[in-house]
């Protein structure tokens, strides 16, 4: 039994493949499924650009294997947007110039938006060790941090609003 | 490459002892699919423990804290009452990688991978823990420092798996701490790590235990460390001489990580420092 | 039509705003395509055997075994690969370094490639190919290849620049010298000589995303390449010249680049995925490892540098030299030559020398890498600096501000300087309100300056007006950091049109004409050049259209802001036609509107940076960390200031990295111990500090816009400025870099 078959639910869609045991859900993802918004930089876990969230846990996919999904959901760069409304992580590394070349640009959309859950106004520091694992070469960083500053502002903004309502 | 999923650990086991080619656990598979994608591993079978009940979560008894075996580290750091129990333990399990990585990896797969730097190892050894392995016909429980042979190998029996880590209660004034050295600020491997737990009474050290990570083939218990601060008020010169009983304690190799001297010197410095935060932590003031 | 590139000061209307980038959305929702994000239907994967030797003779290779196994469609050895390159030896490296030729160079030396159906049948096959080798001495030490006893890697290396040339080959195989005036009589004269010797290790550039094409040819010669590249008008060259094909049935597409830094501007393995693709006659897709990344492709030059400096009493610098020892790798290349070049750039000497050597060893054949060879030099030069300044009892900074290269200085490598910035960014350094921000303990300010030449070059723009009045234009330098923005930027600045009528694409090969590659900080200039000038022939022919359609003599027309407008009192009552009418009547009044421009970018300016960092060192452990880090760089005119301070962001951040960190660590056996993002250590977010950047604007006369390169200076200070600093918080002159942990450590022990 060298492949297997796999039932999961991708960015909200029930998705189904078939992919030998021994390949990465990055493989996976990328080659089975089409979702090539998923990055290899490394294939070891050493650079995030493969981060995706599994069960609402942030992972590098090259890390997971494929039948590992089974049962699973999984969300990547192209879950982040609510139809034509981007994510404010999103819009934020388009205004503050926060990409470059961009390749890594989804895993840091992905970690970040993970942060932003479980920590919704984190200190410069936090934003920078929670983002560790992801490697960007293009930027040395700094925008990157202040686009997620400025993400976190206006979504705690939000949901005050959402609140207040 | 087969994989299965068993739901009990004798199962596990059962399956691992079944295999008469290449077989390996799988629990957070950060070391396990380097190692695959790398070539250097190709499994005939992968038992992934996930789906093992007795492997998830983390209980509190009262005999202490029960750590599943696939437990991803991120569920340590997400434990309010371990992490204000063994503080040391959580903050080495919340080094390995990033948070990526910590999304996936166990302490056990830490322990079972015998690598001399793994972060936790060290801080386990001091803080006492145990592991619990099952194999097919029998299940024991063993101090953590008994497992680790060599890089890479391991006081286990091919069949035998372990289920869980067991952290034990702790009197009061008690405190751990782990400290490591990188190059970097994260995602670094431990050039050195330093783990120190003790327990005070009126501010003196009652017990004490030393590990270090990094500098000999195993994480390595320093008993002549800890009973240079044993009786003492954490005071400069007990700091020294647990210090220097440390470096001497260091058979390290030179490589692409760091020097032979600089791990005997590094790690001394963060015993020092690391032993510092286990007495503020306990309730010492120095 | 005669080109006007010469600078004029104007009050822009769009350049220096801070506009969203035209592939933002694309990049942020995960749309965007890079080298690896292709398929073509029907494609194999291509996967290569490489070299476990740092340096063997092949016996022997048998892909019997291997060619037999099912899914397996071509197996490329060297021996598939004539010598086409018609005795041009530079040429011919290409081909070898693409795939050894009887002999593996280095560790990851390519030695045979496999097309099969899938990558496991691929993995397979390589496992079934039996090289048989015969293990050579090897060196990897740019020192110890220098020695007599030396292995001599190459025999058909006889040392250029010596007269005469030498009769026994060697691993030098280049000696260059700069410079002007009479050293000797210059430190004869000097109250204070500094000496010192430095070593810097070998970096890679570290771009995120590896090297990936999708190949596909047929037995008919023609083909096409979608690959991930800095300059696909010189892959298809190169790839058309190796494999003997006809330059213009390549088509070579370029995907989203993810970072190259001057590592993508050099071929890997895309000749040898065309020569798989033509002998299976289907697309072969080749994806490199990290792994393969590190091993083979890339770094940086490692070096060892000697620095001679003597300043009078007053604090000048009457003579200064420099021997510079470059490894190039496997191959020849220029990089002590470029070493020898920038080394004292920034300053104005009466009396200086440098002479570089090249050096080959067992190592990877070394690539350009931002600024390639100057952070080196500037390590060095800048380290031996702070020595002179300290000596007479100067101020880092005043002491540069004094010995500062100006208008008119004959600068160290032969150019006499135009309008340049090295004194402004020292006077913004000087007043910097970092210089002022109080340091603690084990904390320590560092300075030092940088210096990069900027490259122009072979480029054409073509602008298409679409009958909306949008505009498309086309651009043939790669986008590596936002230049699609800049110069749609610069096409609506000329045409009058608002920003977001414009849409930038970088075409393919048979789209347009042969562009350079981006390199040398000439994408935003030259392409930027190329643009004005073609929206201007746009104006031109737009013009005459709203003549046609006045029905006047289109000397009678005039362009502003974005309108034709009719000249002179009796064309008064003509109401001015824009841009969009203008190009909704363009079928009825001679068709599609369009402008070019093909030429060679001359007068790129030069780029001068100064910077400023503050550390605090460990003495317990070494660990050095960045504290505050200021980036002051002359751009010229920043057309677009986000992605001009990215720039200077991004390369301080490499430097950083280098200084700190990174290096190749090489094992006794000549293998390459770290080919890998654990243990090659780029910094992470968590190691820095936010960046500060001041971007001055000294125009370059030779620019319309008065734009100079932005992209390279910044990764030259930082070495430097980083061990300046390192010098000041603990008294330690660190002269090999990386300077890391174990190495500060070791020296602060040995200096107690």
């Amino acid at each position: 039994m060298s492949t297997s078959t796999v039932s999961t639910t991708i960015n909200g869609d029930a998705v189904q493949f078939a992919c030998p045991t021994d390949e990465s859900l990055l493989d996976a993802i990328r080659n089975r499924v089409g979702l090539t918004g998923v990055k290899e930089g490394c294939g070891t876990g050493d650079c995030g650009a493969c981060s995706i969230t599994m069960d609402g846990r942030l992972v590098c996919s090259c890390l997971v294997l494929g039948v590992e999904a089974n049962g699973r959901a999984i969300e990547t760069v192209e879950g982040m947007a609510d139809g034509d409304q981007l994510h404010p992580l999103q819009e934020k590394f388009i205004e503050h110039a926060a990409l470059q070349c961009g390749i890594c640009t989804p895993g840091f959309l992905i970690a970040a938006r993970v942060l932003l859950e479980r920590n919704p106004d984190p200190t410069e520091k936090e934003i920078r060790y929670a983002l560790a694992g992801n490697l960007c070469r293009c930027t040395g960083y700094d925008k990157i941090v202040r686009a997620v500053q400025a993400a976190a502002k206006e979504m705690r903004k939000a949901s005050k609003k959402r609140t207040r309502k | 490459m087969r994989y299965e999923t068993p739901e009990t650990t004798r199962d596990a086991a059962a399956l691992l002892a079944a295999e008469k080619g290449e077989a390996y656990i799988l629990a957070g598979g950060t070391d396990l699919l380097v190692r695959m994608k790398a070539g250097l591993l190709e499994p005939d079978l992968l038992v992934d423990i996930k789906q093992v009940p007795a492997m998830n979560g983390i209980q509190q008894t009262a005999a202490g804290f029960r750590i599943g075996a696939a437990v991803p580290a991120v569920e340590l750091g997400e434990h309010r009452a371990l992490g204000r129990t063994w503080p040391g333990v959580v903050e080495a399990a919340k080094l390995i990688g990033s948070d990526q990585v910590q999304g996936r990896c166990t302490i056990a797969g830490n322990l079972c991978n015998a690598s001399p730097a793994a972060d936790t190892v060290p801080a386990l050894m001091a803080a006492g823990a145990k592991a619990v392995v099952v194999g097919p016909e029998r299940r024991r429980t063993v101090p953590v420092e008994k497992l680790p042979r060599g890089p890479g190998t391991m006081a286990l029996a091919k069949s035998e798996v372990v289920e869980a880590i067991l952290l034990p209660q702790r009197p009061a004034k008690s405190g751990d701490a782990y400290l490591r050295f990188i190059p970097r600020t994260e995602m670094d491997i431990a050039v050195v790590g330093a783990a120190v737990n003790l327990t005070l009474e009126r501010g003196v050290v009652k017990t004490a235990r030393i590990a270090l990570g990094a500098v000999a083939p195993t994480a390595v218990l320093v008993p002549r460390a800890a009973r240079a601060i044993i009786g003492t008020r954490l005071d400069d010169a007990a700091l020294e001489k647990m210090a220097a009983a440390c470096s001497a304690a260091c058979n390290p190799i030179d490589d692409k990580r760091g020097t032979i001297a600089y791990r005997v010197k590094v790690a001394g410095v963060l015993a020092r420092r690391a032993a510092c935060i286990a007495y503020e932590r306990a309730g010492g003031k120095r | 039509m005669r080109q006007d590139t010469k600078f004029t000061n104007q009050n822009f209307r769009v350049i220096g705003s801070r506009v969203n980038r035209p592939d933002g959305m694309d990049k942020v929702t995960g749309r965007a395509r890079y080298g690896a994000d292709y398929d073509a239907p029907g494609q194999l994967v291509g996967l290569f055997l490489r070299s476990p030797h740092a340096h063997a003779r092949i016996v022997s290779m048998d892909i019997s075994r291997a060619e037999k196994l099912a899914g397996v469609k071509a197996i490329i050895t060297a021996d598939d690969l004539p010598d086409l390159t018609n005795g041009n030896r530079e040429m011919l490296d290409i081909l070898e370094n693409s795939m050894a030729r009887g002999r593996a160079l280095y560790d990851g030396h390519a030695v045979a490639a496999v097309a099969a159906s899938d990558v496991k049948t691929a993995r397979k096959a390589l496992k079934l190919i039996k090289v048989e080798y015969e293990q050579l001495p090897h060196v990897t030490d740019v020192d110890e290849a220098m020695q007599p006893d030396a292995p001599v890697i190459h025999d058909w290396i006889f040392t250029q620049g010596v007269n005469p040339t030498p009769k026994k080959p060697s691993n030098v195989c280049n000696r260059t010298e700069m410079g002007h005036g009479d050293v000797d009589a210059g430190f004869a004269r000097a109250a204070h000589i500094i000496e010192k010797s430095y070593k810097t290790e070998q970096t890679h550039q570290g771009y995120i995303e590896p090297h990936a094409c999708v190949a596909s040819m047929g037995p008919d010669g023609s083909g096409e390449l979608w690959v991930t590249t800095q300059g696909h008008f010189a892959y298809r060259n190169v790839c058309a010249e190796l494999l003997g094909l006809d330059i213009a049935k390549l088509k070579v597409t370029s995907s989203e680049i993810g970072g190259g830094f001057g590592g993508k501007t050099h071929v890997w393995a895309e000749p040898i995925a065309l020569a798989l693709s033509r002998k299976a006659n289907r697309p072969v897709k080749v994806v490199m490892t990290r792994d393969e990344v590190f091993r083979a492709t890339g770094p940086a030059s490692s070096t060892s540098i000697d620095v001679k400096i003597g300043v009078t009493k007053k604090g000048r610098i009457i003579a200064a030299s420099a021997e510079l020892r470059y490894a190039d790798g496997a191959f020849p290349g220029p990089w002590a030559i470029l070493g020898a070049m920038t080394s004292f750039a920034c300053y104005d000497l009466k009396n200086v020398k440098t002479v570089g050597y090249d050096v080959i060893c067992n190592r990877p054949k070394v690539a350009a890498y931002r600024a390639p060879s100057a952070p080196m030099a500037a390590f060095a030069i800048e380290s031996t600096v702070d020595l002179a300044a300290a000596a007479v009892g100067m101020d880092a900074v005043d002491f540069r501000i004094k010995n500062a290269a100006k208008k008119g200085t004959l600068s160290s490598y032969g150019v006499t300087y135009g309008p340049i910035g090295i004194g402004p960014t020292l006077d913004a350094a000087k007043n910097h309100p970092h210089m002022k921000a109080k340091l603690k303990k084990n904390q320590g300010r560092g300075m030092a300056c940088g210096f990069w030449f900027n490259f122009g070059g072979q480029t054409c723009s073509t602008i298409n007006i679409a009958a909306d009045g949008t505009v498309n234009l086309s651009v043939g330098t790669i986008d590596v950091g936002g230049s699609r923005a800049s110069l749609s930027l610069i096409a609506a600045e000329e045409l009058g049109i608002p920003y977001e009528h414009v849409k930038a694409s970088v075409a393919d090969t048979a789209s347009l004409g042969h562009n350079d590659m981006t390199d040398g900080s000439r994408g935003t200039f030259s392409s930027g050049m190329a643009t004005i000038v073609a929206a201007r022939r746009a104006i031109e022919v737009m013009k005459e259209r709203a003549a046609a359609m006045w029905d006047i003599p289109v000397d009678k027309v005039d362009w502003k802001d974005g309108h034709a407008v009719a000249k002179g009192k009796k064309n008064s009552k003509l109401a001015p036609l824009s841009l969009k009418e203008i190009a909704e009547n363009s079928p009825n009044t001679g068709g599609p509107i369009a402008g070019h421009n093909e030429f060679v970018a001359d007068g790129a300016g030069v780029s001068f940076a100064s910077h400023l960092c503050d550390v605090e060192v460990d003495p317990e452990t070494g660990a050095t960390r960045i504290v505050r880090y200021t980036v002051i760089q002359d751009a010229g005119k920043a057309i677009h200031p986000d992605y001009v301070e990215g720039q200077f962001q991004g390369g301080a951040a490499q430097g950083i990295g280098w200084a700190l960190n990174e290096e190749y660590i090489y094992g006794e056996d000549g293998r390459l111990q770290n080919p890998g993002f654990l243990d090659y250590r780029i910094p992470v977010c968590s190691d820095l500090p936010f960046i500060d950047t001041q971007i001055l604007e000294i125009p370059n006369p030779d620019h319309p816009y008065g734009v100079r390169g932005v992209g390279e200076t910044s990764i030259v200070p930082p070495l430097a400025a980083i061990g300046n600093a390192i010098s000041n918080a603990v008294g330690l002159r660190m002269t090999h870099v990386p300077m890391s942990p174990p190495r500060i450590l070791a020296a602060l022990e040995a200096g107690e």
